[in-house]
């Protein structure tokens, strides 16, 4: 790498040190939780814990309500997923080729649902489906999800657009392939890990989120309402312990892996173009 | 017969466009715009107080609920919440986004970028009960505080009627302290890619013309920075405003706007109210947002 956009200076001590706390304070209490599933303590946090225990991973495995919140939580994200993948690349091809009028309105609309506070996606879907007397069930959970994963594969898959050259599709298309080749033989491969990252985030997005479906799920009892059920009245501190860790866990390998794609393409972007 | 199709739609570039939009459009559309729709719509209609039914007529009684003293405090609760976290956030966001755009190496500010995104997507609620267990009166942060002999100043800090409470884990000064951590990375990295983008000839050019590094500082790297804090701040604040986790998870009695709206629709079955509350934070962002517009954020997002 040729271009530094750094100074090369050194940092005073002062300012790594701050550095270094903020970047502690970031990711400390999420070890917290690691921590806290081996404790034996069934009624309080006590710190330092009493003891170590592995007990309460075999107690929570045999919870038939958490392990039926867990696949309902999976099963959504898959969902959710696969339709954020499908209308996020959609809308981002079409962004990315043509121009229109309002062209400008359709990376609002989308972004909308993240910019605005998760309360009111959740609140007017309530409205929508009270109003029109729709039973809650498995799909008013994932159309409330798709509605905001949509736009992280959007966003992935239209920066992946713009860093392709638009002469490999015209080479493609004067090389005699047809729009369908073309896309599976040249398009795709080059959108493939943007895909792939913006699926995995839209996969944690949805995976993890509460608010808008504490709104959409009516009776039913994602892993994320299991945990807040569990934050405002605690029955089962050891499980929930549990319960958080395993959510750290599923979203942790999906968020690292995309933001490793990301990085990496933009590294090789940036030599690309230099 | 695909070559056949290809070229078809190759010489008909609307209908390809129409093929590619219209399905997320016509989503977005239909099921995002008219839910919203249907909140403005509900939040004019009321509630009949003795027969507990929506009473679907054009009415502005709701809103007029949402100015009586109770509601308007709680407006006031929450916007100051808001504005507290955002302006803590500035604060402790400054020197980790300084450090990875001025002073770390391309590798470790590949790492380090990686550190701040990851907790910005784990998960929320995960990340709000850690800090449940860290607050709990018997928990990680009295047993340091013990240690360090720090209790009388805890004590006092809880004794205050405005901040206090019985323990940290319900006490709006927990709450604070929760926020500000939750949407640290949301400030990180605006802030960080504002940074990025002050040419480094012009910190050599203010050098040379004898600036020491604090004039610097003050002059040409903090005014630069400024639409990179107004545009995280555009998520600390609207994260803030809506949250109900938060407070139903460490507050009191005290309601924040998503906990009213939250207890108006479920436990109250009020969902014009809940709608009329809602359209509170929906102005307040849209004015933000076109502040904020203003002030440049939108070219450092």
């Amino acid at each position: 790498m040729r271009s530094k956009s750094y100074s090369g200076a050194q940092a005073s001590w002062g300012l790594k040190i701050a550095a270094f706390l903020t970047l502690l304070f970031l990711h400390v209490p999420i070890w917290i939780i690691f921590l806290y599933s081996f404790t034996p303590d069934e009624t309080t946090y006590t710190f330092p814990l009493p003891g170590f225990t592995t007990r309460w991973f075999g107690v929570a495995l045999g919870r038939s309500d958490l392990w039926s919140a867990l696949t309902l939580s999976l099963r959504v994200a898959a969902v959710a997923t696969l339709a954020a993948l499908v209308l996020g690349t959609l809308a981002a091809a079409a962004v990315y080729r043509s121009n229109f009028f309002g062209k400008e309105s359709v990376s609002f609309l989308l972004v909308l649902p993240i910019a605005l506070p998760g309360i009111v996606t959740g609140i007017a879907l309530r409205t929508a489906i009270g109003g029109l007397e729709i039973p809650f069930s498995f799909w008013t959970i994932v159309i409330g999800h798709a509605t905001f994963c949509v736009v992280v594969v959007y966003n992935n898959v239209l920066a992946r657009f713009r860093r392709t050259s638009g002469s490999l599709v015209e080479a493609s298309m004067d090389l005699g392939a047809n729009a369908f080749q073309t896309f599976r033989y040249v398009i795709f491969p080059n959108i493939a890990t943007a895909l792939l990252a913006g699926g995995m985030l839209a996969f944690a997005l949805s995976f993890d989120e509460v608010i808008v479906t504490t709104f959409t799920s009516g009776q039913q009892t994602t892993l994320p309402i299991w945990i807040f059920s569990q934050l405002t009245r605690p029955r089962d501190r050891p499980v929930t312990n549990v319960a958080a860790l395993i959510v750290i866990l599923i979203t942790f390998v999906p968020i690292f892996l995309a933001q490793r794609l990301t990085a990496e393409s933009s590294e090789t972007g940036e030599s690309k173009s230099g | 017969m695909l070559s056949r199709i290809s070229t078809y739609l190759f010489l008909r570039p609307r209908l390809v466009l129409l093929l590619l939009l219209g399905p997320p459009l016509l989503y977005m559309l239909v099921v995002y715009l008219g839910s919203l729709f249907a909140l403005l719509v509900n939040s004019f209609f009321y509630l009949e107080e003795f027969t507990g039914l929506i009473v679907r007529e054009f009415t502005l009684r709701t809103y007029a609920l949402i100015f009586n003293p109770a509601n308007r405090e709680i407006f006031f609760r929450t916007t100051l919440m808001a504005a507290a976290v955002t302006v803590t956030d500035a604060l402790l966001a400054f020197p980790l986004a300084y450090y990875i755009a001025r002073f770390a190496s391309p590798r470790l500010k590949t790492w380090l970028l990686i550190a701040v995104t990851i907790p910005l997507w784990s998960s929320y609620l995960v990340r709000v009960y850690a800090w449940k267990l860290i607050l709990a009166k018997e928990g990680i942060l009295s047993w340091f505080i013990n240690l360090l002999h720090l209790n009388p100043i805890l004590d006092w800090l809880l004794s205050i009627p405005a901040i206090g409470g019985s323990s940290l884990s319900l006490s709006p000064l927990g709450m604070f302290i929760v926020f500000a951590y939750i949407w640290l990375p949301y400030m990180i990295i605006p802030v960080q890619t504002a940074l990025e983008r002050v040419p480094n000839s012009l910190l050599e050019a203010s050098g040379d013309l004898g600036a020491k590094p604090y004039q610097t500082f003050r002059n040409v790297i903090l005014p630069l920075a400024f639409p990179g804090v107004v545009a995280g701040s555009i998520f600390t604040f609207s994260l803030t405003l809506g949250d109900f986790i938060v407070p139903l998870s460490l507050g009191n009695s005290k309601f924040f706007i998503g906990q009213a709206v939250y207890s108006y629709q479920g436990t109250g079955g009020n969902i014009p109210l809940a709608a009329a509350m809602t359209m509170g934070p929906v102005v307040i962002m849209v004015i933000y947002l076109l502040v904020a517009r203003k002030l440049g954020a939108f070219d450092a997002l």
